[in-house]
């Protein structure tokens, strides 16, 4: 542990912290009234990253399966119930968002590390998985969000589906293929764009660690990849058990009663 | 006795806490059009669901041509219970995307001699066929919603103020098609409605529901005599007090 704590340099995270700190006086000096967010957040993103990465030291040095399982499944909890709570109003949220999640983040490290572009070991896949759980998260939020709202405006419709004999599955269809196109579209758009507009984090932390930019660009060439293969599993998923969530076995559409708790 | 295309007996339901139906009986011949009057939130909409199970009525409660609707197909009993809703929530596409929605769930083509019949039968212009539905009056769409319930060839019709919402012309429209379909082709109509005159007028036999009960029945004249025993709400409805 000494030789951990050895290892950081303490006087470059407190000259950082002078940004903070010019935050602060321009929020109190505004009164922007966040002066007890930015501590918190400040106080909070310290702790928790020195854990983290205190975490990740021990389970690199043993190189542990388990402990990289174990990890993984705690991101993934978090991540399914940060997004069922955003998801209010749909029943069984909680389950639908961890198996969109779930299937996102299984299907594509499963994918890279049986094609052999990462070795199954924690070094890889922690950092690996974090980056595909926290953007399976947004997605998922997202067409939860947009599929639960969409439902809800566009009744009407649904209802005059299922009354010419549609299912619940062919009256819900424009709606979910709608917010499946909806939460692919910013990782196409930060596809297309890559490299042009900004450089994108894996990247910029690679340059910055000191390896070389084209090293770094191949890193960067898998996780876009990586990124849409995710967002595509997690959104067909997310939408389809959503939109399922809002008909009965007998195709009625039943709308949760949430006015009270959003 | 008669077979009838629908048959309610004793249905109660209650949404959540709140009871909505009580003890509610009715009976509709083959053919005949029955006006459901009464005011917003007598569960007259309550009640059209239950026939074709937008809403779950308890087994044993509601029949169409005397089958158990709890017991049969849903989807088939949809495309044999048509309905048409206060608003005409038309899909995207053109009009005859629209027509074209039912028979396509059962992969049936509909020549283009059906497409025209339909049109005529809902007092719409042939030209209209290729038009984006969303660029129709209100009352061009409440008709081409008609004509697209019609292309499913439906036994039952539910109306649910379907007309409340349109300008005379478009109204007298509606209620002649719906009219002349019940004629021609023996299909049976439930019309809700709030509209004392329209009950007057359109319907063959007349229930009108108040908090969810039914608290009279019989032919038009004799439930809107004005010397019944609900002059008074009759009255209220004629001056709009319990209408929206």
């Amino acid at each position: 542990m000494a030789a951990f704590f050895e290892s950081l340099d303490f006087a470059r995270i407190g000259a950082s912290m002078a940004l903070v700190l010019a935050a602060g006086l321009l929020g109190w000096w505004q009164r922007a009234g966040l002066t007890r967010d930015l501590v918190m957040a400040t106080v909070r993103s310290f702790f928790q990253l020195i854990a983290i990465g205190y975490a990740l030291e021990l389970i690199f040095a043993r190189e542990s399966i388990s402990w990289t399982l174990f990890i993984i499944a705690v991101m993934l909890g978090v991540a399914a119930y940060t997004s069922a709570q955003r998801a209010r109003g749909i029943a069984g949220s909680l389950v639908i968002a961890t198996a969109g999640i779930g299937t996102g983040a299984v299907l594509t490290i499963g994918l890279l590390v049986a094609l052999g572009v990462f070795r199954f070991t924690p070094q890889f896949i922690i950092p690996i998985a974090g980056m595909v759980i926290g953007n399976a998260m947004t997605t998922c939020s997202l067409v939860m969000t947009r599929l639960r709202d969409d439902i809800r405006d566009q009744r009407n419709r649904i209802e005059a589906a299922l009354a010419l004999g549609a299912t619940g599955r062919q009256a819900a269809t424009p709606i979910v293929r709608r917010s499946i196109r909806s939460a692919m579209m910013p990782v196409i758009d930060t596809t297309k764009t890559v490299g042009l507009i900004k450089l994108p984090g894996a990247m910029t932390g690679m340059i910055l660690a000191g390896a070389s930019p084209l090293e770094a660009v191949q890193l960067q060439i898998i996780v876009m990849y990586m990124l849409v293969g995710a967002t595509a599993f997690t959104s067909l998923v997310a939408a389809y058990l959503t939109a399922q969530a809002f008909f009965t076995k007998t195709h009625q559409l039943v709308l949760q009663p949430t006015g009270e708790k959003e | 006795m008669t077979r009838s295309a629908v048959a309610i007996r004793n249905l109660s339901l209650s949404r959540g806490d709140l009871p909505v139906l009580h003890h509610v009986d009715l009976t509709a011949a083959p053919g005949q059009i029955i006006g459901l009057l009464g005011p917003s939130g007598s569960g007259k909409s309550t009640l059209l669901r239950c026939i074709n199970r937008l809403l779950e009525p308890p087994p044993g409660t509601v029949f169409v041509y005397d089958e158990d609707v709890t017991a049969t197909d849903v989807l088939a009993l949809r495309r044999r219970v048509g309905m048409v809703f206060q608003q005409p929530a038309l899909f995207p596409g053109s009009v005859a995307d629209n027509l074209r929605f039912g028979p396509d769930l059962q992969k049936k083509k509909v020549d283009r001699t059906e497409i025209t019949r339909l049109l005529e039968m809902a007092h719409l212009e042939p030209t209209l066929l290729e038009r984006p539905a969303t660029d129709l009056s209100g009352g061009q769409a409440q008709r081409v919603a008609l004509a697209r319930t019609l292309a499913n060839q439906p036994d039952v019709l539910l109306m649910d103020e379907p007309t409340s919402a349109l300008d005379p012309a478009s109204r007298r429209h509606v209620e002649e098609s719906v009219s002349r379909a019940a004629a021609e082709q023996e299909l049976t109509v439930l019309w809700v409605t709030h509209d004392v005159e329209q009950a007057r007028t359109l319907t063959d036999y007349l229930y009108l529901l108040v908090e969810g009960r039914i608290v009279d029945q019989g032919a038009p004249s004799h439930v809107l005599n004005a010397a019944s025993d609900h002059t008074h709400l009759l009255q209220q409805f004629a001056a709009g007090e319990l209408e929206g």
